[in-house]
Formats: C-alpha cells, sequence, structure tokens
C-alpha cells in the first residue's frame, strides 16, 4: 500500500535553528496519527512541510508516491485545522464552510454546495446555525465550523495543529471523543500534532514521538507505553521512575543490575534483557502502577525484584487511584500509584507512615543509560 | 466645570452656527438678519463661475480620491511585506509627511514644479520636432491633483495599514490551503477584509481635496476651486451667497466625514 504521505531524509533549517532533522515518515491511509513532543520540537514545522506552506531545506515530501516539493500549498489535496481556527471574520458560517469548494474549477453548482454544506454542518454538529456570524459562536463551535472547512473537500490527509489547545479541559475530553469518532466516520487520514500526550495516546492509531526536531520512535500507543525504545520517550508517554546502574551478573534465568544508589535489582531474563551484556550503563524504568505498597512485609509475594522501605513524603488522591509520593534513603523520591481497590483491605497510606514497596521480577523495563 | 465646557463649544461652533443661519437669510447684507428665505442658494446654484468652480473642485477631489486610494492601498500592501528598520524608516516618513502644514506643502510643491518646468519646458521645445508647437506644461488642473494626491496617499496608507495589521495573516494561509490561488486569496481575504478602510481613505481623501484651499491657492494656477473662488469672492465683501455656499460645503463634507467614521468603526466581533 501507498504511504498517502512519506518525509524522505526531511531538514528543516532556519538559519542556525534546526526546527526539523532528517525525517522519515510513511503515514498509512486512514490512520489517525499524532505528532507529539515538547514545545519547539518541529511539529509545527512538519505539519507545515506536508501542507505546503514551508518548503523543506533537504529531502523530499510525498504525497500519495509523488514528491510535492514544488506543488504550492493551494495545489495539494490536503486540508488543515489551524490552532486559532482561522476562520473568515468576514463571511458566515455557510460562506466559510463552502470556502474550499467555490475555489474548486469547475465550480460547483450552487444546488450542490448547500447540499455539502450542510453535510458537513451536520456532521460537526452545527446544523441549522449556516447563517450565523464567525463571532457569535464560542470556542468549541469556531472548532467545528473549521472542521466543517476543512473536511468539505475531501482532503487525502487533514492536519490538525494543536486544535484542541484552546478549550478548557472538559470541551477538549468531548472533543478528542468526537474527532476519533468523525476520524472513523470519514475514513480519511488524521495528523494530529499535540504536546499533550493523554491526548495522543487516548486518540491515534499510531504515535510519532519528536525531539529537537528529530523522530524518536512512532508507534502505537500500547507499544510505546510497553516498549519505549529509549528514557526520553518512556517518561512521555505516561509517568515513569528512572533508576541508573549497571548490568552485573547475567545468565539464561535473570540478571543482576547494581544501581548507582547501590541496591541490587534481580530481573528475570526476557528479550528486552537480551539486548544488554554485563558492565553496560542501563537506566530500568518502573512505571508507578507497577508497585505495589503494603504496610505488611509478609504480603509481599515471592516473585519480586526489589523490596525497599520508604516514607510517604505526599498523597494525591486522583479518584480511582491515589498517587503517592515516597522517598527511599538509597533510591531516593519515587512515585507509586494504588488504587482504591487495594487500600479497601486496609486504610489508605498516611503522610509519614512507613510503607513496604516492591515489584515484580518481570514488570521492569531496562532501557539505554548515560553514558 | 461644565459652564467652561459650553463656553468652548459656544466658541467652537457658534460661527459656523452663523454662517448657517445668514445663509437663510432674506436680506442682502451678511450682518443684519431680516426674515429667512432659501434664496441666495438660488443664487449661488445658478452662478456660472460658482458652477466652474464646483466642477473644478469635484473634478479634482474624484480624480485625487481614486488616484490616493490606488496608490495607497498599494503603498500600505508593500509597506507590510518590508522587514525591520527599513520599514520603520517609511513609516516615518508617511507619518512626518501627513504632519506637515498644507502650507509648506504648497509652497515646497510649487517651487518644485515651477523648477522642474523651467528646465522641461526649453528641453522638450528643442527635442520637438520643427514646425509643431511644442507643449507647455504649467500649473493648473494636473498639478492641484498632484499636489493632493501626495498628502491624501499618507492618509490612505496610514488607514489601510491600520487595517492590515489587524489582521490575521493565519486567514491567508487559511485561504490558500482551500485551494484559493494566490490572485484569488487576495480579493477574496485581504481586499475583503481592508476594503472598508480603502473607501473611509477614498471619502477622506475626497473630502480633504474639496475643501483644501493652501495648497489649491499655491499650486492652481489659473484653475479656480470652490474654496479659492470663496476666498476671492470674500475680498469684494462676505455676501450671504457666500454662506449658502459654505453650508453646502459644510454639510456635503460631514456626510462624507461620518460615512468614513462609520466605515472604520470596529464591527464588534473578537
Ligand atoms: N519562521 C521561523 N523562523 C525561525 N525559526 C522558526 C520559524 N518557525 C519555527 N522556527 C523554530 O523552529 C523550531 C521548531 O518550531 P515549531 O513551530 O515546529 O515547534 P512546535 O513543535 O510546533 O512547538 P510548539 O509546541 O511550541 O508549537 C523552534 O525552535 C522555532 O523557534
Ligand atoms: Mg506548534
Amino acid at each position: 500500500m501507498v504511504a498517502v504521505t512519506s518525509f524522505r531524509n526531511v531538514s528543516k533549517y532556519y538559519g542556525d535553528v534546526t526546527a526539523a532533522h532528517n525525517l522519515n515518515l510513511d503515514v498509512t491511509p486512514g490512520e489517525f496519527l499524532s505528532l507529539l513532543g515538547p514545545s519547539g520540537c518541529g511539529k509545527t514545522t512538519s505539519l507545515r512541510m506536508i501542507a505546503g506552506f514551508d518548503q523543506p531545506s533537504a529531502g523530499e515530501v510525498f504525497l500519495e508516491g509523488e514528491c510535492v516539493n514544488n506543488v504550492p500549498a493551494y495545489r495539494r489535496p490536503v486540508n488543515m485545522v489551524f490552532q486559532q481556527y482561522a476562520l473568515f471574520p468576514h463571511l458566515n458560517v455557510m460562506d466559510n464552510v463552502a470556502y474550499g469548494l467555490r475555489q474548486l474549477s469547475p465550480k460547483p453548482l450552487a444546488k450542490e454546495i448547500d447540499n455539502r454544506v450542510s453535510e458537513m454542518l451536520e456532521l460537526v454538529q452545527l446544523a441549522s446555525f449556516n447563517q450565523r456570524r464567525i463571532w457569535e459562536f464560542s470556542g468549541g463551535q469556531q472548532q467545528r465550523v473549521a472542521l466543517a472547512r476543512s473536511l468539505i473537500n475531501k482532503p487525502k490527509v487533514l492536519l490538525l495543529d494543536e486544535p484542541l489547545a484552546a478549550l478548557d479541559r472538559k470541551l477538549r475530553r468531548e472533543m478528542q471523543i468526537e474527532l476519533q469518532n468523525l476520524q472513523r466516520n470519514v475514513g480519511i487520514t488524521f495528523i494530529l500534532v499535540t504536546h499533550d500526550q493523554e491526548e495522543a495516546l487516548s486518540m491515534s492509531d499510531r504515535v510519532c514521538i519528536m525531539q529537537d526536531g528529530e523522530i524518536v520512535q512512532i508507534g502505537s500507543p500500547l507499544d510505546l507505553y510497553d516498549r519505549p525504545k529509549n528514557r526520553y520517550v518512556a517518561d512521555f508517554v505516561g509517568k515513569s521512575n528512572f533508576f541508573e546502574g549497571v548490568v552485573g551478573q547475567m545468565n539464561k534465568e535473570g540478571v543482576d543490575i547494581k544501581l548507582d544508589c547501590g541496591v541490587s535489582v534481580e530481573l528475570i531474563a526476557n528479550a528486552n534483557t537480551n539486548d544488554y551484556k554485563v558492565g553496560d550503563r542501563v537506566c530500568i524504568s518502573v512505571r508507578p502502577e507497577q508497585l505495589t505498597m503494603v504496610r505488611d512485609e509478609n504480603l509481599l509475594s515471592k516473585n519480586i525484584a526489589i523490596k525497599v522501605r520508604a516514607r510517604v513524603m505526599n498523597r494525591i488522591f486522583l479518584g480511582e487511584q491515589t498517587e503517592y509520593l515516597l522517598h527511599n534513603e538509597q533510591l531516593g523520591e519515587f512515585l507509586a500509584l494504588s488504587s482504591r481497590r487495594n487500600e479497601l483491605s486496609e486504610r489508605p497510606f498516611e503522610t509519614n507512615e512507613i510503607v513496604f514497596v516492591a515489584w515484580s521480577r518481570d514488570t521492569v523495563l531496562i532501557l539505554d543509560g548515560d553514558e | 466645570m461644565r459652564i467652561y465646557a459650553v463656553f468652548v463649544y459656544l466658541f467652537l461652533y457658534a460661527p459656523i452656527g452663523i454662517i448657517v443661519l445668514f445663509s437663510f437669510n432674506a436680506g442682502r447684507h451678511a450682518s443684519e438678519l431680516r426674515g429667512l428665505s432659501v434664496q441666495w442658494y438660488g443664487k449661488a446654484l445658478s452662478n456660472p463661475f460658482v458652477g466652474d468652480a464646483f466642477v473644478t473642485s469635484l473634478e479634482v477631489a474624484l480624480i485625487v480620491a481614486i488616484l490616493s486610494s490606488l496608490l495607497g492601498t498599494a503603498a500600505a500592501l508593500a509597506l507590510q511585506r518590508l522587514k525591520g528598520s527599513v520599514r520603520i524608516f517609511f513609516d516615518g516618513l508617511i507619518y512626518v509627511s501627513v504632519m506637515i502644514p498644507g502650507i509648506v506643502i504648497g509652497i515646497a510643491t510649487l517651487v518644485a514644479l515651477v523648477t522642474v518646468f523651467d528646465f522641461l519646458n526649453p528641453w522638450l521645445a528643442s527635442v520637438w520636432p520643427e514646425g509643431v508647437k511644442p507643449p507647455q506644461l504649467h500649473l493648473g488642473y494636473t498639478s492641484v491633483i498632484a499636489a493632493h494626491t501626495l498628502f491624501t496617499m499618507s492618509l490612505v496608507i496610514i488607514m489601510v495599514r491600520a487595517r492590515i495589521a489587524g489582521m490575521d495573516r493565519t486567514l491567508i494561509e487559511a485561504s490558500m490551503d482551500l485551494y484559493a490561488t494566490p490572485w484569488r486569496t487576495f480579493y477574496q481575504v485581504t481586499l475583503a477584509q481592508i476594503y472598508p478602510a480603502i473607501l473611509a481613505g477614498f471619502l477622506l481623501s475626497f473630502t480633504f481635496s474639496f475643501d483644501d484651499f493652501i495648497i489649491s491657492f499655491f499650486v492652481a494656477g489659473s484653475n479656480t476651486t470652490l474654496p479659492v473662488y470663496i476666498f476671492s469672492s470674500i475680498r469684494r465683501g462676505i455676501t450671504p451667497e457666500v454662506n449658502a455656499i459654505g453650508t453646502m460645503v459644510l454639510v456635503g463634507s460631514l456626510t462624507l466625514l461620518m460615512t468614513a467614521q462609520y466605515l472604520m468603526r470596529d464591527r464588534g466581533k473578537h
């Protein structure tokens, strides 16, 4: 299957600033892809190169197998939803949505334009608003108008640059679900830019993680969560505790890792541990929800990699779960997540209480350590 | 406090009120009111000198308004694309040209034109073929238009610039993204949003040119515009006829200015 859009060694420089460096990417038709990364990592730049607003300094951008480096934005069959919506203030909703259709040559008949606009407004649940002025709409409604406007020409790819950033939390959640449904209904490829990891993970088929203008890892949300390529990805995709160390002993059954703080961790050998050899510097990553917290040390199972005593420094109720900030003399501070159900048997842990914390030998992940 | 305000307004508007009142004077002297009548309006409108001057003023003002809105808009769009210090420099020049007193523009244009004519006329005569009368450049219609346009163009630039600055640049990208060519984007988005400013600039230029006395006085040559005519007829004494003309010009100008103001208002968006 030909990728709907691809980057081949694409770089973009602004003077000394590297906005994008040697990007390679293939977007599958019909998928929902997110570009995720912190501010300034080149997400918008990448999107703008697909749209045709910026030209790559090196490399090639493809649309359906053809290099479009020399095709101007107005001839590329992709559409964009801008962060601040960029609706035309001098036009009403109907004319905003119809804008793309009216640029086609030959221009569709007025009747057909009307039908398509109504269809689009219905799709974004804004039917019966078509004569309204743009500034009479709320942020969420403007967002929908912008979506309708960019979908009316049935683009090959819909580019969305942080489309939900301006909305409040509750509305953002609603729009996320709506966007997902919309994408499934219309079957158009969506490329969404966001710096909100929760948004990227919950909405997309695949997530492309970027750092300093480079792509670090591309994969399904589950892949990225379970098999992050490095500490950066693990940190970006959900919270994690990291401990630096060196691979000590290694045999068929297990691996022994000596952490820099002096603690030793025993792990079961698996595909992940096989990438490393004795003496390698590594970093182990433990998700807060993989930690078990108990008051009575005897309740812990035998299959544990490590067991430490820790003091509860702080706790944050998150509804169904509670997040604890713990402190151990050797490991330092780390996070643990405990579900309410587990706590029901006992009472929730209190600040300053001493608890036993453990994690099992097969849940820990080994990553490349600092050199 | 209130009473002072009343005096200020009285001082400002009483003379204008008196002109309007006396234009309806039934008597023939400007200084005493003898009943009301519109006879002086009739007199003014049927006076051929007034008619000629009025037509001249109208033509000049119309051409000035058209030229300055075209040139001013083009300049404003070009200025928007300039960067950094070059832009600041040209912006500064435009504000300066608006602040220069009319009398300076009048004299400067006069001196400049006369110098150029003195240089060009003999040269034209020398290069023109034998036997054909060479053209003689002289002050008149064209020089008034040029001098007025010089000033009013800056007004248009300032007004259009303000409007462009308030425009969202991503709208242009949005339009391109929706398959509109650069040319269509220009008139469907850029022009569609700045035309009220252009129209307002047009009206303001028209009013300025139509009402201007100082610059016209210097560069009009033998062509008489309405304000210049009024000035010369006042020297023969103020008659109710002059008041009638003044009132008509006043009403016309105010209407145009208010229309311009209306076009430049911020429509409840954002
Ligand atoms: N027109 C430009 N001129 C100069 N530098 C630019 C330009 N556009 C982007 N950059 C630089 O390129 C880098 C990447 O910018 P980009 O806008 O792609 O980041 P981003 O990932 O979208 O960030 P954000 O989340 O803040 O929107 C930044 O360092 C930025 O300063
Ligand atoms: Mg951005």
